[in-house]
């Protein structure tokens, strides 16, 4: 038994000490917006916040995760899609098949967390999530975009 | 049984050589009875309007994250004179296409072909529904047709003012007999298509609430996990289904056809690891033996194979050679190759002895039918599959529906039970349909001005068309194989004059299965095409472009964009250092999938021999241009493909079987080795080529061409990660 924090939520969960938590997040939560892209912490498809910090899911045993710790996933990121990071994806269409969009918008999200105005060569160091459709050049407008977006308003 | 007996025969597929063209066809044997709406608000097969002005429109063809599903549905509202705002766009099923008279026409998404194969009939679609609703309209009003215009969903009645909504109006429309003489718009006056609209499906993929395959839930579903034999055509010898009975969750032990297990468990994570407990003997088979170092000599010696299917043939080439001032000869050759979409291949499948369903995402929904209907041993008409959003697809999701059958397999073995299948990471990478494998030998001949006057090219290796269609090969002649090499038809011809000509094909046919692979053969083609005229340039001492442009004449399209790119980098002056360091160019050109496109690369190498590509320019001339911003998120996307593939793409076989089982070893580009990509739209008009793969094949030769351009060096083989790039 495992109680985990997720999205504000408190969760009782039985599994496996060593299910990794993207798949306690999907089978036992039943967030699958957090994808399953490689299960080696290579692509990011499983990016998930864990106090703030994006992590990779599905290399992360759910026995590690204690339930003070706040795990925030692409369901969770903003009430209504309302996150700048959202609001600049659907302003600029970045998503082209959408599968590592999740991970990619939790990794993109916890980089402007941390680091509110990164420059391109830190965005481009910043965000190692693999996209086969090749949306790179709209990820990194995209975030741009949501820099100056949050600068305007602050 | 004779839908079960058509279905066995499959796909059928036609390749027209002399067009040059390739069209994939499945044919399903026509339902009796054309099923009523059904209470849906339909004014025809493509437009359902609700009372509330909401207007569906019908898609056939898959998302996959190419934009076809808003691009046609822009097409169906354009025609309909549509209110965009209340458009949004659903899947017919293919059962239902079946039960329709295939009524959508193709559900095959591949080729590039979503749109520009269907947008006549779509449109028509969206032109006809108009006019019945302008009909119904005229008919409650008493007026004539001819006073009534129809714009942004509501129909006014021009001599006196009265109006009527779409939604007001379907009902009525849906009762007229559908018009059989439906003109269509003037491109020129689109006001709808033809613009930069948002896609219809971004929001829900930016929130985690599409729901992809992967995702899907039934109520009582159980979870399965497979490994199929990791050597191609190895078999399994036994299993130890009891070591593994315990484990929590685990519900059954599946052997799935001769060469594959499955285990079935509550949770996918609990099948999953009881698979990976589990004690597997595998029967390896024939070719437990083969490395690709044994298929590159087998490779080899077909480039100079007596035996070989003509591509393109002109005057006499070899004696051209021969009287030749100066000749030059190249071999390059091109790897196996993961299509690696993303989400990994799954379907749930739900079977009974009257009906079996499938839910899985699938570049070809009536091929999924298909597949369900054999391995549930049920006619189509009993069978359905449901289709969902794709996470990526790349040609791995089209012709083949392996992972399908085996969904279909186990939930057989599990009556009324729904079972969701799901790949890992390793499977996908185990069992992929990898691109093929090729080596090219070309030979040209410089006359004593430079002037190309012979050239010889022979491919030799695997025929896609000869694995997944063989009936499509007629006298050892794959057509396929020469995409962007044909002397005409439209679809993938040279671009161009060469006066003495021979491009042929040795088929040889390794075990690792092919697929169509984004981009096909167009790829390696390209790159072998557009690197030795590299080559040919500086042996006859010219600038790349001005030699190609002289070979043109007869070529203006191809002409058109290479013309564009090398105009908009300022090709023939300097390009500005970065970062210290002087900056190449390297050009390619090619035509497929019926666009015309060109790319100008511009990249540096540090003297360590690190590459750093800046800056790519790629023009695209697909004729009509339906959502110029999706076509401009298809180009930049299909340089991160041919860009990974050029980098780091490589499925190197060891004892039979594929050495890369994840993306640890399968490296991909990421957004720190993305260039800029400046995108020029050359919509000419007059015809309708595809965007989602074209591209691609000259993202590699473009940046070889720089790179020999910075350091001297001749790539002739991929993976560039391979290579040292430090100056010659």
């Amino acid at each position: 038994m495992a109680k985990l924090t997720v999205n504000g939520r408190v969760h009782d969960v039985q599994v496996d000490p060593d299910t990794p938590l993207l798949w306690v997040l999907r089978e036992q939560i039943g967030l699958t917006g957090t994808k399953y892209g490689c299960g080696v912490a290579q692509c990011g498809a499983c990016t998930v916040h864990i106090d703030g910090q994006a992590v990779r899911a599905c290399t992360l045993p759910v026995s590690t995760v204690a339930e003070a710790q706040k795990i925030t996933t692409i369901e969770g990121l903003s009430p209504d899609g309302s996150h700048p990071i959202q609001k600049a994806w659907v302003a600029l269409d970045v998503p082209q098949c959408g599968y590592c969009q999740p991970g990619m918008i939790m990794a993109a999200a916890a980089l402007l967390a941390e680091n509110p105005k990164p420059s391109e060569a830190e965005i481009r160091a910043g965000i190692t999530n693999i996209c086969r459709c090749g949306t790179y050049n709209r990820v990194l407008a995209g975030i741009q975009r949501a820099v100056s977006e949050t600068g305007a308003r602050g | 049984m004779k839908h079960l007996e058509a279905s066995r025969r499959g796909f059928l597929a036609t390749a027209s050589a002399a067009l040059g063209a390739f069209t994939l066809g499945f044919r399903i044997p026509e339902a009796a009875a054309q099923a009523a709406a059904g209470g849906t608000p339909e004014v025809n097969a493509w437009v359902v309007i609700h009372p509330d002005d909401r207007i569906v429109i019908r898609i056939a063809r898959s998302e996959m994250g190419q934009g076809t599903l808003t691009g046609l549905a822009q097409l169906v509202a354009e025609e309909l004179n549509a209110d965009w705002s209340k458009v949004s766009a659903e899947y017919p099923t293919p059962g239902q296409n079946l039960a329709r008279n295939r009524v959508w026409g193709n559900m095959s998404t591949g080729g590039s072909r979503g749109i520009r194969e269907s947008h006549d009939y779509v449109r028509k679609g969206g032109a006809a529904a108009r006019m019945m609703l302008v009909q119904a309209a005229a008919g409650n009003w008493n007026v004539p047709v001819s006073e009534c215009r129809a714009a942004n969903s509501v129909v006014t009645h021009e001599p006196s003012g009265r109006t009527a909504t779409y939604g007001s109006l379907a009902a009525a429309a849906s009762r007229l007999t559908p018009p059989t003489d439906v003109p269509l718009k003037d491109p020129k006056d689109w006001i709808i298509a033809g613009k930069p609209l948002p896609r219809l499906d971004t929001v829900e993929k930016t929130t985690g609430q599409q729901v992809y395959g992967i995702d899907l839930k039934l109520p009582g579903m159980l979870n399965a996990a497979i490994k199929d034999c990791p050597v191609f055509g190895g078999k399994v010898r036994s299993v130890d289904a009891a070591a593994i009975a315990g484990r929590p969750g685990v519900r059954k032990v599946v052997r799935v056809g001769e060469s594959a297990v499955a285990v079935v468990a509550e949770t996918w994570w609990q099948a999953k690891t009881a698979l990976d407990a589990l004690p597997i003997e595998w029967d390896e088979g024939p070719n437990a033996k083969v490395s690709s170092a044994s298929t590159a000599e087998w490779l080899k010696e077909g480039l100079d194979a007596p035996q070989a299917a003509i591509g393109n043939r002109a005057g006499d080439a070899r004696a051209a050679l021969a009287s030749a001032a100066k000749t030059v000869e190249a071999v390059y050759a091109y790897p196996h190759q993961n299509h690696a979409t993303m989400e990994p291949m799954n379907a749930t499948a739900l079977w009974t002895p009257e009906r079996c369903e499938v839910w899985t995402p699938t570049q070809n929904g009536e091929a999924a039918l298909a597949a369900t209907a054999e391995a549930a041993g049920l006619p189509p008409a009993r069978c359905e599959v449901h289709k969902i959003h794709l996470g990526g697809g790349f040609g791995r999701r089209g012709a083949v529906h392996d992972w399908v059958r085996q969904a279909v397999a186990i939930a057989r073995d599990m009556p009324g039970t729904p079972v969701k299948l799901l790949w890992s990471r390793e499977e996908d990478m185990l069992h992929g349909l990898y691109h093929p494998v090729t080596q090219c030998k070309l030979v040209g001949g410089l006359d004593a001005q430079g002037n190309l006057t012979g050239l010889t090219m022979r491919i030799s290796g695997q025929s896609i068309v000869a694995s997944i269609f063989p009936q499509n090969i007629r006298d050892g002649r794959d057509p396929v194989v020469f995409q962007g090499l044909n002397p005409g038809g439209g679809e993938a011809e040279i671009g161009y004059t060469i006066p003495n000509l021979l491009i042929d094909h040795a088929m040889r046919n390794p075990h690792v299965p092919p697929g169509f692979w984004r981009g096909v053969n167009l790829n390696q083609n390209a790159i072998y095409l557009e690197c030795f005229m590299d080559e040919l340039a500086h042996a006859a001492g010219k600038d790349p472009l001005e030699f190609r442009r002289a070979l043109m004449a007869r070529h203006p399209k191809h002409r058109a964009v290479l013309d564009a790119v090398a105009e908009r980098a300022g090709w023939g002056r300097p390009a500005a250092p970065l970062n210290g360091l002087p900056v190449f160019r390297g050009l390619a050109q090619t035509h497929g999938f019926g666009s015309y496109v060109a790319a100008c690369a511009e990249v540096s190498v540090t003297d360590a021999g690190e590459l750093k590509i800046h800056r790519i320019i790629a023009a695209t001339d697909c004729g009509h241009a339906v959502n110029p911003q999706q076509i401009e998120a298809q180009v930049e996307g299909s340089f991160v493909y041919g860009l990974s593939a050029a980098l780091y793409g490589e499925c190197t076989v060891k004892d039979g079987r594929i050495e890369q089982e994840n993306f640890d070893t399968y490296q991909l580009m990421r957004l720190d080795e993305m260039p800029k990509v400046e995108t020029i739209i050359l919509s000419s008009g007059g015809f309708w080529g595809g965007v989602g793969e074209p591209t691609i094949a000259v993202a590699a030769p473009a940046v070889l061409n720089a790179i020999f351009a910075a350091t001297g060096k001749r790539i002739r083989t991929l993976p560039l990660k391979h290579h040292d790039l430090r100056r010659a």
